[in-house]
């Protein structure tokens, strides 16, 4: 097995009453990336508190690069970059100003901070807009500064927490073509998201977390096969039917069977291919349930968070069918 | 895997004073930058206690007794004492800014020292408590205070005025990381201001007052600065407020120093 560069073993934490996390264990190799994905209040950004010495645990154990969380706090903070669910930068502060400030309290010389600042400045296109207040900046030229200042210590290990929430889908892309690049550079990265789409297009692998729990993890691709090789939609002419249509489609199902009463939609994970459309169609013709359409596609990560949590990946009051273009809904930056 | 490199474990002592007064200097100018750029906050907050000095000298000025009957002289002390003090109260509002912010966070996990945010919030408030004491001054020049103490009493009270607002700022950057919102932390921060600063000799003579109020009016440390700093300036041999108020400030930096550090490691 590759090296692990952070390693998380049985951590909880509690807040008053609520268990934040409630024995979350999982590991980052070098030079990947692990997408820990789930909804509003899973326990993402506790743990990533805990990671970046912000927090101490209540038991477990966790440590990035060697270095354990709790006794070793000093040194973590010198190796890590963090940037935050909200753009944490300064807005009476100019862009350069906020970056060449962070570069002094990583203890850069004079010099290495501004030459890193322009660096950075000009990594995250920023150059022309350096010298303004960030006050001016728009909300994507804000994350890309706090992106950027969790760049200037040259750390070995990257956190991001949620770094496109409350972003519109144009801003989103254009953010995660940085990221990307970051990820072609071999930096290793833990990345909190909402958003499937964002854990399937930047994380090498995925660890689904809900109520404060690792309730699955593996690559994209592995997470889809367990929820079958394919999944069968059947939309039914009439919602009443909806029930009596699962039971019969049940039978050819092979993981969970999820249903949409406002959609009238019955979603079954199966094998896939055109067989299971046409024993599918026989089923419910013979058992007199009339179909405005049936198809079979590929399962999204959106499938495999249904059917292991049984909410949808937003935060479980609403289930939409392609998540991947509605991402700005829970945005609250 | 072996950790192979901890910047900091590394260093003596010496060379984390000094990474620590660099912290400082860092966040100090990032907290006058603020300043300078939201002039209006500055602005305002000297014409608060311009208010106060027009007010007291000449609305409520005329029927208070004082003894020696020059009430200029014997407000003004007050005022640049209740000023010192209002505005460490902007140290409170400033530091719970930062932490709905986030950036506390940020600073909170970079390789920096854990009381630089403090002390360089504290360091640049003082800056601005400085500046506002000065235009107090140039105030009370104008409605006719005068200096009467020597040159080295005038300045050892000056000093005594920004130093015991500089305590409690300490006292506020407490209280600002414990109720971490910017309203309740206005708020927050007047409250125990009020009751000090005019339950005490700033306005009127504490004998005045009920028997019951003046024996918290004589004893508590705003009364004491306030008489040892109007001693000073009116040139009259100070009495035993001059050692009272000294410790009084020390003591406060003695306890709240470490309190807020620690509120601060623990958010």
């Amino acid at each position: 097995m590759a090296e692990a560069v952070i390693e998380v073993d049985g951590i909880e934490k509690s807040y008053k009453t609520n268990r934040a996390l409630a024995g979350v264990s999982l590991r980052v190799e070098r030079a990947t990336v692990l997408g820990l994905l789930g909804p509003n209040g899973a326990g993402k950004t506790t743990l990533v508190r805990i990671l970046s010495t912000l927090l101490k645990p209540d038991a477990g154990r966790a440590t990035v690069a060697g270095y354990d969380v709790v006794e070793d706090a000093e040194a973590i903070r010198s190796i890590i970059g963090l940037a935050g669910q909200y753009a944490a930068v300064d807005e009476l502060l100019t862009g350069r100003e906020n970056l060449e400030l962070v570069g002094r309290l990583y203890h850069l010389s004079r010099i290495e901070r501004r030459n890193r600042a322009e660096e950075v400045l000009e990594r995250f296109s920023l150059t022309n807009a350096g010298d303004r207040p960030v006050k001016t900046y728009s909300g994507g030229m804000r994350r890309r500064l706090d992106l950027g200042a969790s760049l200037v210590g040259r750390p070995e290990v990257l956190i991001l927490d949620e770094p496109t929430t409350g972003l519109d889908p144009r801003t989103r892309i254009e953010l995660w073509q940085y990221i990307e690049a970051l990820v072609r550079d071999g930096t290793t990265l833990l990345l909190t998201t909402q958003y499937l789409e964002e854990a399937d297009r930047l994380a090498h692998r995925i660890a689904v977390i809900d109520g404060g729990k690792v309730i699955a993890e593996g690559t994209g691709d592995e997470l889809k096969t367990q929820l079958g090789g394919a999944v069968l939609e059947v939309v039914v002419a009439d919602s009443r039917k909806l029930k009596e249509a699962a039971r019969w489609l049940e039978r050819l199902g092979e993981g969970r069977i999820r249903l949409d009463e406002t959609r009238r939609l019955v979603t079954v994970g199966t094998e896939g291919g055109a067989r299971v459309v046409v024993e599918a169609g026989q089923l419910l013709v013979e058992a007199g349930i009339e179909i405005d359409d049936i198809g079979v596609r590929r399962p999204s990560l959106d499938d495999v968070f249904l059917s292991l949590t049984g909410h949808a990946a937003g935060d479980g009051s609403e289930t939409e069918e392609n998540p991947k273009q509605g991402g700005t809904r829970h945005g609250r930056a | 895997m072996v950790a192979p490199k901890s910047q900091h474990s590394s260093l003596n002592f010496g060379q984390r004073i000094s990474l620590g007064v660099s912290d400082i200097v860092g966040i100090t100018y990032r907290n006058l930058i603020h300043m300078v750029r939201t002039p209006q906050l500055l602005v305002f907050s000297g014409i608060q206690p311009i208010m106060f000095v027009l007010l007291f000298r000449y609305v409520f000025g005329g029927a208070i007794a004082t003894p020696g009957g020059n009430y200029v002289d014997y407000l003004l002390p007050g005022i640049f004492i209740q000023t010192s003090l209002f505005g460490g109260a902007s140290t409170a509002v400033g530091l719970s800014e930062d932490l709905k912010g986030g950036i506390i966070d940020r600073f909170r996990a970079l390789p920096m020292s854990r009381s630089a945010v403090l002390a360089g919030r504290t360091i640049a408030d003082l800056a601005r408590n400085i500046l506002v004491v000065v235009l107090m001054l140039l105030v009370g020049f104008l409605v006719g205070f005068r200096f009467h103490g020597s040159a080295a009493q005038n300045i050892v009270g000056m000093v005594l005025v920004v130093a015991f607002g500089y305590a409690f700022s300490w006292v506020f950057a407490a209280v600002g990381l414990m109720v971490k919102d910017p309203e309740t932390a206005q708020i927050a921060g007047f409250l125990p201001i009020f009751p000090l600063v005019f339950a005490s000799s700033a306005f009127v003579p504490v004998k005045t007052m009920p028997i019951w109020l003046q024996d918290f009016a004589n004893v508590q440390p705003v009364s004491v600065t306030i008489d040892a700093v109007r001693d000073l300036v009116t040139g009259v041999p100070v009495g035993s407020w001059l050692w009272q108020s000294g410790l009084w400030t020390l003591g406060i930096l003695v306890v709240f120093i470490p309190l807020a550090v620690y509120r601060y490691r623990h958010i």
